[in-house]
């Protein structure tokens, strides 16, 4: 069982974060800021798996290398980009290298990012996707044999399968079906995208208060005002109310780590009630972890 | 309707080299009805190529390329002219240039690129599209297909990237699929549809089966020889 699944049946209020490998071989800076500032203080941290649709260097690689340095991964897994031969394939791999805790994931299309002429895949979307790692787990897998029986698993893999929610977005009631049918598929635990409002979080967790799965709250660390009113304006399902625009823009330059912390720190303290964990996402600012984590009173 | 746009005259010169000598033949069916084709395509067409050093042996315009009986009679007319040709420059959609390569005996060279208007139509263009996988589940989307209007073909219920204004996050033109079949699960009464768990596709559907191949519903030459190898067992 991993670290994460067990400190969460623990009913431990629990703290992930993430790291984005980097476009290209050098993985040294994004390792030594995991060492550095997420080993100690975090239970396990997010592997984004090219994330925005923008090339980088590969998930299964980064998080074999964090178990390497001793730190719990989770395998982020899109769908964007593989069919579901591929998926199943490095699911099966991740397990042998030591992954346990798998996050399904849609993935954003490729005209997000920086190889638009891609061609997309979905071959299997983030339901189907949880569908398969409990098909894998039970041994099995998603073809069939010539007689048309299931195929075996010569060993089954073993995962604390996650997912992800957009609370806040145009559409809650899609959102918390889609959860629900994640749940059904075999979900464990959520991460949900951003959230900077803890009374529609609030609401949103009333809504979906039946599905026995522990939620972790998104945490996107807001480096500027500017960045604050770029996801207003281009990041769906993310509402950065105009108080905590004010904030940042009222900040000296030097003063915006410090005030960014402290609106993580404050959301976490406001929603830890509410909710069973956070996912901090710091996008480079990892060195702020410990402060947030201090802030939220955790 | 197949939609199409004329390609860039550099394009096609350079798809002509080692052509001196080109037969035009365009067609007077979807060309016409997107603008593209008809007989102020083929005089400057014609005014192109000759300035580009080639000279044109004949022009021809079929109200359907695609109809290839049709195709045969009116060109059996230009015998002569087509024999004079190192290659057809053929304005019509991608089948009408693979339909008249498949009945001339010279280079049929595309003067137009065929666009995408997203999965099957039906003959009269309109706003539903059907991508033909052969595993129709609208019944339980509120009639609306989800592998067209998503821009994921997702299965299972929207992705995280619906705007705020129900548009979909590959462009703000571009409506949500799954925010459309939600509002009219929701107008119907029937939201506990989206609770259905979808299988993911079977893509052996996407290619044509061998049983389809031999019949009418895959090209109706395959039909009309059928006919006469039944005939005289009916007789
Ligand atoms: S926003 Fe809607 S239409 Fe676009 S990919 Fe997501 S679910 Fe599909």
């Amino acid at each position: 069982m991993s670290k994460l699944q067990e400190r969460l049946a623990a009913g431990e209020f629990v703290v992930t974060g993430e790291i984005g490998p980097p476009k290209g071989t050098n993985i040294a800076p994004v390792l030594h800021e995991a060492e550095e500032y997420l080993k100690d203080t975090v239970v396990a941290v997010n592997v984004t798996d090219i994330q925005t649709a923008v090339m980088r260097n590969g998930s299964m690689a980064l998080c074999h290398m964090l178990i390497d340095r001793g730190i719990e991964p989770v395998y982020q897994m899109v769908c964007r980009d593989r069919n579901r031969l591929a998926l199943q394939s490095d699911l099966l791999s991740a397990a042998v290298l030591g992954i346990e805790n798998v996050l399904s994931l849609t993935g954003d299309h490729v005209v997000m990012g920086d190889h638009q002429d891609a061609k997309p895949v979905y071959d299997l979307d983030s339901v189907g996707l949880l569908k398969a790692m409990t098909i894998l787990e039970e041994g099995s897998d998603l073809g069939r044999d010539m007689k048309g029986n299931p195929n075996a698993l010569d060993g089954a893999p073993t995962f604390f399968k996650g997912c992800c929610v957009t609370p806040c977005g145009a559409n809650p009631e899609a959102q918390a079906i889609k959860l629900e049918k994640k749940v059904e598929a075999g979900a464990q635990f959520v991460q949900t995208q951003a959230v900077y409002d803890p009374k529609t979080f609030e609401t949103f967790m009333k809504r979906v208060e039946h599905l026995d799965v522990p939620i972790l709250v998104g945490i996107v660390m807001l480096k500027s005002a500017g960045m604050a009113k770029y996801m207003n304006r281009s990041v769906p399902g993310v509402q950065v109310p105009k108080n905590l625009i004010k904030l940042l823009s009222d900040a000296a330059r030097g003063d915006r780590e410090k005030v960014s912390t402290e609106i993580c720190g404050n959301l976490i303290s406001e929603m830890k009630d509410i909710c069973q964990g956070a996912h901090l996402m710091t996008l480079g600012w990892d060195h702020c972890v410990p402060d947030i984590i201090e802030a939220a009173g955790l | 309707m197949n939609a199409t746009e004329r390609k860039p005259i550099e394009e096609i010169i350079q798809s002509l080299e080692g052509a001196e000598t080109v037969f035009i033949l365009g067609c007077k069916g979807c060309p016409i009805g997107c603008d593209t084709g008809g007989q102020p395509w083929v005089d400057e067409l014609t005014g192109a190529l000759e300035g580009a050093g080639k000279s044109v042996s004949g022009e021809a315009l079929v109200d359907m390329i695609c109809n290839k009986a049709v195709v045969g009679i009116k060109l059996g007319r230009a015998v002569l002219q087509l024999k004079q040709a190192d290659a057809i420059l053929v304005g019509s959609c991608g089948v009408g240039v693979q339909a008249t390569g498949n009945i001339v005996a010279r280079r049929a060279v595309p003067a137009m690129d065929t666009v995408c208007m997203g999965d099957y139509q039906g003959l009269f263009p309109s706003a539903e599209r059907c991508a033909e996988c052969g595993e129709c589940m609208i019944a339980y989307t509120g009639g609306l297909c989800p592998i067209t209007l998503c821009a994921k073909s997702l299965v299972n219920g929207t992705c995280g990237g619906t705007q705020d204004d129900g548009s979909c996050e590959v462009s703000p033109e571009r409506p949500c699929g799954w925010q459309l079949i939600f509002e009219r699960l929701e107008k119907l009464g029937r939201l506990e549809d989206l609770m259905r768990y979808a299988a993911a596709k079977d893509y052996r559907n996407r290619d044509i089966t061998d049983a389809n191949r031999r019949t009418i519903r895959w090209a109706l030459e395959v039909s009309q020889e059928e006919e006469k190898e039944a005939e005289p067992i009916e007789k």
